[in-house]
């Protein structure tokens, strides 16, 4: 009887079942094939041969990674370059968006936004690029503190560990900025218009229409952009340090992702790589479903 | 209305402020280009700000000369026209197919699709994968493994569950099959959201370059203009000397330009295509990112 009606289901959706067959297949092989792949952190993959005929190591390449100092150090980088983003990065896109919102000549508020949102368009190969020739020590950047007389000689920014971290940092605040503010000035356009007359009428001045009426308006979106960016502190991806990083620096640019780049694909320890990954995911998950939980006590919406 | 001085002191700092963004935000893209007009070997001397001092066009003459330039915006040309159709078209299909409350398997191919947006295998078993299936080398690796993004699935599935079912029932009175629902009705209709996210796809498609070396680094016929400007950026990054780059890249040429002044002009050329899709690009955007925060 179940079979039939299963059998009449699929006779009359035959159509809508061809349609999405070949994508469906398609999402398992490209997305569930590598999830399954996951295994082979547990083994000692050689490759060429079946995944079930692989050796079985446990979790040898687990405690393989967690004795390496390496591993710390690439640890150390991606936090300290999350944090420095979320200290620097998160509180200047709510900022902007506060001063665009104030802006009351329409024309010139459109051309602020639209050429504030250009940079992010433009790929991290292209940043990168443009940051190293203009922080070279023939590049504008030495040069014009030369000319202010602040320095003597050209600073070699690219020669020396320390500021490579504010480096990435700060170009990733440059290409980012103006498009972080859409979901802020998204928020404020929510904002009932009549608190605002009604303020006006009470002779509040601007600060304190921005003080009283627009931040506490845009606070739940502050507070829920501010928990899904701490969810993902440690998906900070790697191409702006893959791509900024000179040989002067590797012991500060090095990421999670880069160091099972490195020693998972260059040098072909697969097995040591996908652990890496591995464990690099299941932090972002417990950290993700974290995060969902406290926005869902705070705010009382889910992100995810 | 008249404004108190506080309020006129309020904005001029911020249209003061919003003067430095825009400036700070062109600033580099002008130096770039200024550097890439400018005589390569004055260049070194420093001081170039905005205009170039010595003018020549010798940077980008010489970036034509290279064959392998040519035939990178080509790919880039390719990966990106067929990426995007191919992803809108595949996409399309699948949020169609999706939206319909009757299809049997919806909960749990959406779920499914939806999984992937927050867990997925990881560079070395997604590495293993292409190189097992053969893709290695093979231009097939810039359309397949990207085709379809979950968030924009949603939000096509989203635009279609707003369309009226009036539609697709009088179509079926008609005797018309799903399929021919969704090309004769339901696409049509799409067309908005599907140019919102085809302007996505084709950004994505024109800056990506870790798949190309990743996986087509190899083949000197399947490189990208990124992929090409992350090569000369990386080897000036590895050298000590600029000569010692150039003298890389073809020791037979004599040196006309600096490796410096040729990576300013080949950023500029990669820039150049965002740059001219921007005004369309900037129309719809917003659209969709409005389309985005419904679902949310």
């Amino acid at each position: 009887m179940k079979f039939a009606q299963l059998l009449k289901m699929i006779r009359k959706q035959k159509y809508l079942i061809l349609m999405i067959f070949p994508f469906v297949v398609w999402l398992i092989i490209f997305r569930y094939i590598p999830l399954w792949g996951w295994i082979t952190a547990f083994q000692n993959y050689k490759p060429g041969i079946p995944i079930f005929q692989q050796q079985w190591v446990g979790l040898k390449y687990f405690k393989e990674m967690f004795s390496d100092p390496e591993f710390y150090l690439v640890m150390r980088n991606t936090l300290a370059m999350s944090i420095l983003g979320l200290i620097f990065g998160f509180p200047l896109p709510i900022i902007l968006a506060i001063l665009i919102n104030e802006i009351r000549h329409n024309t010139f508020k459109r051309t602020v936004q639209t050429i504030s949102y250009l940079p992010h368009f433009v790929s991290w190969v292209i940043v990168a690029s443009i940051v190293h020739a203009m922080l070279a020590p023939d590049g504008v950047v030495n040069y014009a503190l030369l000319k202010l007389g602040l320095i003597k000689q050209p600073i070699l920014f690219f020669g020396e560990p320390k500021y490579f971290w504010w480096i990435v940092v700060f170009s990733d605040i440059w290409k980012e900025v103006g498009w972080n503010t859409i979901i802020f000035l998204a928020a404020m356009t929510a904002i009932n218009p009549e608190l605002y007359e009604a303020a006006e009428v009470d002779g509040a001045s601007r600060f304190r229409k921005i003080w009283h009426i627009t931040l506490p308006g845009i606070m739940p979106t502050v507070i829920m952009i501010l928990i899904l960016s701490i969810g993902n502190i440690i998906n900070i991806g790697f191409e702006r340090q893959f791509l900024l990083r000179t040989s002067a620096v590797r012991n500060v640019s090095d990421v999670i992702d880069l160091y099972a780049l490195d020693y998972g694909i260059r040098a072909g320890r697969f097995s040591f790589g996908t652990a890496a990954g591995i464990f690099k995911s299941v932090i972002s998950l417990i950290l993700l479903f974290s995060a969902n939980k406290v926005s869902k006590k705070v705010t009382g919406h889910k992100i995810i | 209305m008249k404004r108190s001085l506080g309020e006129k002191i309020f904005d001029v700092i911020n249209y003061s402020l919003m003067i430095l963004l825009v400036v700070i935000t062109l600033y580099p893209f002008l130096y770039v280009l200024a550097v890439s007009l400018n005589d390569p070997f004055d260049t070194i001397k420093g001081g170039i700000t905005i205009f170039p001092r010595i003018f020549t066009l010798d940077n980008y003459k010489e970036i034509f000369n290279y064959p392998s330039i040519g035939r990178a915006a080509l790919i880039s040309t390719l990966r990106t026209v067929i990426g995007t159709i191919t992803g809108v078209f595949s996409t399309a299909i699948v949020a169609y197919v999706l939206s319909r409350k009757d299809f049997f398997a919806r909960k749990l191919i959406t779920t499914l699709f939806i999984i992937t947006m927050y867990v997925g295998g990881g560079l070395v078993p997604e590495y293993l994968l292409i190189r097992g299936l053969g893709l290695m080398n093979n231009f097939l690796v810039y359309i397949l493994p990207g085709l379809i993004n979950p968030f924009n699935l949603i939000v096509v599935r989203a635009y279609i569950e707003t369309l009226p079912s009036e539609l697709q029932e009088s179509a079926m009175i008609d005797g018309a099959n799903d399929f021919v629902i969704f090309l004769k009705v339901i696409l049509p209709l799409c067309i908005p959201v599907l140019a919102t996210i085809a302007l996505f796809i084709a950004v994505g498609h024109w800056n990506s370059w870790f798949d190309t070396y990743l996986y087509c680094g190899g083949n000197k016929n399947l490189t990208t203009l990124q992929y090409e400007l992350q090569k000369i950026l990386a080897n000036a990054a590895a050298s000590s000397t600029t000569i010692d780059y150039y003298s890389n890249l073809d020791p037979t040429r004599t040196m006309r330009v600096t490796p410096q002044s040729l990576r300013m002009a080949m950023t500029i050329i990669t820039t150049l295509p965002i740059v001219l899709v921007y005004p369309f690009l900037q129309k719809y955007f917003i659209k969709g990112m409005t389309l985005g925060a419904i679902k949310n």
